[in-house]
């Protein structure tokens, strides 16, 4: 046999047996031993119209019109359930094209949003790039490359792909592009006004439309110091009743961070399924000290684990937040927090990062944040606390 | 409206972050002489997905729903994974279907066996899932003679040969060698033991009192009694311990071991023993040898080469140990007379490695953590 070192061999063996061997195989009692809840019911309509157009697809693969519609189901199942299955339900549909650099717009489109789903940017805006080659003006593409520039702190970008909007579209569509925009960057006052002027001009938007719009209100009046209100637009959205994976984030760090951790619990209770969700509800049990945090703590202790055999990395920013608020471990976490900053700059990263440098005492680490939170003028107290606390500490 | 509603839908997707646990499966396979043994954890809701698994439709997976497709799940999965020792492929045969709990959720559990011809590789090609979804992946753990090998198959790597050669018993040897080197090296209770009793080897009492040592062959002479005696003894238990005749509580053997250490050290600074040193490194080098076999134990030996791969261990230790003492014994030496040896090292280090036992007496024998 050949000798493995002792400490590689130890921890791949630790992680393994958290990965792989998460119990000893059993046979359940009997037949109607209950093994795993479905998310979606194989009977109900939305998914039996789903599993028609899957077969229909299987039939006629090369179908762009057909492969857009199961591709953009699954996304947006992915956005409600938050599970990155359906990302790749939606990657198998348009794998026809997946080396075709003529593809249809919609389609080199969509599969730039599986990529910035999976948070590789650059090869989405490349996607993008080439599909408004193809299609100028396309609509789709232009809202969601300024969405991944605005993610990653190019302002000016995103802003001049909202004004090509301006081109062709109705006034809601460019405006609510411009006024998030405006929001990141020290104008969130008239942002919230825009914004609150549009959903009530518009009140037959969509409830995904409105669910947008209320959920960045309510993030402005969190900013803008009006908690009740956020807590308004938040009910607002929620009373919508769309399952959305963003807004129960937002509104999970919301309620923790107004101390209402009860609330948190209650919302998130049967999220566990999605790590970003079982993340707030873990530190919402944390902060209450009810005996549910110390399993759903390992339960993500080993989502984490197999994440890491997997060679993943889409989790760092909850990660981050699990190394510093459970593990207690504020290197890991700031380590953890500085890679996703070099992948992505939107306000929650930075708060992730300032979380993490006061906690280790680095402001050093901190530096590229708070240049950011400078240059942005992007206008949040907590964050503006976080940056003072850091400036008492040595560079 | 339905485009705009859509498009705001995707936007409000981009901010945030989607970390809930992908599709993974998790593959075993040991391989033994002329024998494949695989474990494969496949999560219900892929299989689901895949081929269909909740017949009545109401979103609940039963035990009788699940078992009812065993053979569908079999041929569905098994048709998907091949499996070659060196050029011949080998025929896979499922043994036994159970189920597992992972974080994310119920898996299948399929067992599987093959007679495959010994060789020296192993070949997997690995497609389950890849069609329906190109993010899932195979996280695959892959034994075979003692050697453990981890992968991650995916649709660009769907295809990976693992080298299952044995190293040759020259390797082997040495590569325990290497193991025992390190061991005595990172062991700093056994170094600590080693270094008290030979401290007051470069002196010899004379009238009840410590006199330098006139000449270097005393000393060498007294040295090499304490390490063989120390040798010798932990040699034997080590051998014991590792073809498992004897097995004694870790918890005894490690408290042992600390109370070793700090009788060593006291007896530095108020003599009991000073003449017959090696008596006592025997006596607890028996002990020592313990505490090696459990480092062995978590190495895992090799049932075919057990004799060489323990004398390789052996020699590791001896050679980490007569590294040392070549480092030692001449500074010792030139510095035996000095005020900085006699006050600094011998009594200041004696009192050191004193408490440093202490603690750790205490902390192995309450099963406490002090240092951490």
């Amino acid at each position: 046999m050949r000798v493995i070192p002792l400490l590689p061999l130890l921890t791949v063996a630790a992680l393994l047996s958290s990965g792989l061997a998460s119990g000893e195989p059993y046979r359940p009692k009997g037949p109607a031993v209950v093994l795993e809840r479905l998310p979606i019911k194989a009977g109900d309509a939305r998914s039996r119209a789903l599993a028609a157009d899957r077969a229909r697809l299987a039939a006629a693969p090369r179908d762009p019109a057909l492969a857009m519609k199961v591709a953009r189901a699954y996304y947006e199942l992915a956005g409600a359930e938050g599970d990155p299955r359906y990302i790749g339900y939606a990657e198998a549909a348009l794998a026809p094209w997946v080396a075709d650099a003529d593809a249809p717009a919609d389609i080199l489109y969509m599969r730039g949003k599986l990529l910035q789903w999976r948070h590789e940017y650059a090869p989405a805006l490349e996607l993008f790039g080439r599909a408004l080659q193809r299609e100028p003006g396309h609509y789709d593409t232009l809202s969601g490359r300024s969405a991944v520039l605005t993610v990653l702190a190019d302002y000016a970008g995103a802003r001049r792909d909202c004004e090509q909007l301006r081109v062709r579209e109705a006034e809601l569509y460019w405006a609510s592009c411009l006024a998030y925009i405006d929001g990141q960057t020290g104008q969130a006052a008239a942002a919230e006004r825009r914004l609150a002027d549009l959903l009530a001009r518009h009140p037959d938007t969509g409830p995904a439309g409105q669910l947008w719009l209320l959920t960045r209100l309510a993030d402005l009046a969190t900013r803008l110091g009006r908690p009740a209100d956020a807590d308004g637009y938040y009910r607002r959205a929620l009373a919508l009743g769309v399952d959305n994976q963003l807004l129960l984030a937002n509104y999970g760090d919301f309620l923790i961070d107004q101390g209402r951790a009860a609330e948190a619990v209650a919302l998130l209770r049967d999220w566990t399924r999605a790590d970003v969700l079982l993340l707030r509800l873990t530190l919402a049990e944390q902060a209450l000290r009810v005996p549910e945090f110390k399993a759903h703590a390992q339960t993500l202790r080993e989502r984490f684990a197999a994440a890491a055999l997997r060679g993943d990395t889409l989790h760092r920013q909850e990660e981050s937040r699990f190394q510093l608020r459970i593990e207690r471990n504020a290197a890991r976490a700031l380590e953890l927090a500085v890679a996703n900053w070099a992948i992505q700059r939107e306000p929650y990263d930075a708060r992730i990062l300032l979380e993490a440098a006061v906690a280790a005492g680095r402001r050093d680490a901190a530096q590229p944040v708070l240049d950011w939170l400078a240059q942005s003028r992007h206008e949040d107290p907590q964050l503006t606390a976080l940056a003072n606390s850091l400036a008492g500490v040595k560079p | 409206m339905i485009r705009l509603i859509l498009a705001l839908l995707l936007m409000a997707f981009c901010a945030a972050a989607h970390a809930h646990k992908p599709s993974d499966s998790y593959l075993a396979v040991k391989a033994e002489s002329g024998r494949i043994e695989g474990q494969w954890d496949i999560a219900l809701r892929d299989l689901e997905y895949a081929i269909g698994l909740d017949a009545d439709g109401n979103g609940e997976i039963t035990w009788g729903e699940l078992s009812a497709r065993h053979q569908e799940v079999a041929s569905y999965a098994l048709a998907r994974l091949q499996i070659a020792a060196g050029d011949a492929a080998c025929t896979l045969q499922v043994t036994d279907h159970l189920v597992d709990q992972h974080s994310d959720g119920a898996y299948a559990v399929i067992r599987f066996g093959a007679e495959c011809p010994a060789a020296g590789s192993l070949k997997i090609r690995y497609g389950l899932f890849f069609e329906l979804d190109p993010t899932h992946r195979g996280l695959a753990r892959i034994e075979a003679v003692g050697v453990t090998q981890t992968a991650v198959f995916g649709p660009e790597r769907a295809e990976q040969t693992f080298n299952l050669a044995t190293p040759s018993p020259a390797q082997q040897i040495l590569d325990y060698v290497r193991e025992g080197v390190w061991h005595i090296w990172i062991g700093f209770d056994h170094v600590l033991f080693l270094l008290s009793l030979l401290l007051p080897a470069v002196w010899q009492r004379v009238a009840g009192r410590w006199m330098p040592a006139q000449r270097f062959a005393p000393a060498f002479w007294e040295v090499f009694r304490v390490v063989t005696a120390f040798t010798v003894a932990h040699s034997i238990t080590l051998s014991l311990a590792a073809v498992e005749l004897v097995a004694l509580p870790s918890r005894l053997v490690e408290s042992v071991i600390a109370a070793s250490v700090l009788l060593a050290a006291l007896n530095n600074l108020f003599p009991l023993v000073s003449g017959r040193r090696w008596a006592m490194a025997f006596a607890f080098g028996l002990i020592h040898g313990f505490g090696f076999a459990s480092v062995l134990t978590d190495l895992g030996l090799p049932r075919d080469a057990l004799v060489s791969s323990l004398f390789g261990f052996n020699v590791g230790v001896e050679l980490g140990q007569l590294a040392m003492v070549a480092v030692f014994l001449p500074l010792a030496f030139a510095l035996r007379a000095t005020w900085f040896y006699t006050r600094v090292v011998f009594a200041g280090g004696s009192m050191a490695v004193a408490v440093l036992a202490t603690l750790w007496l205490l902390e192995r024998a309450f099963v406490i953590s002090i240092f951490s």
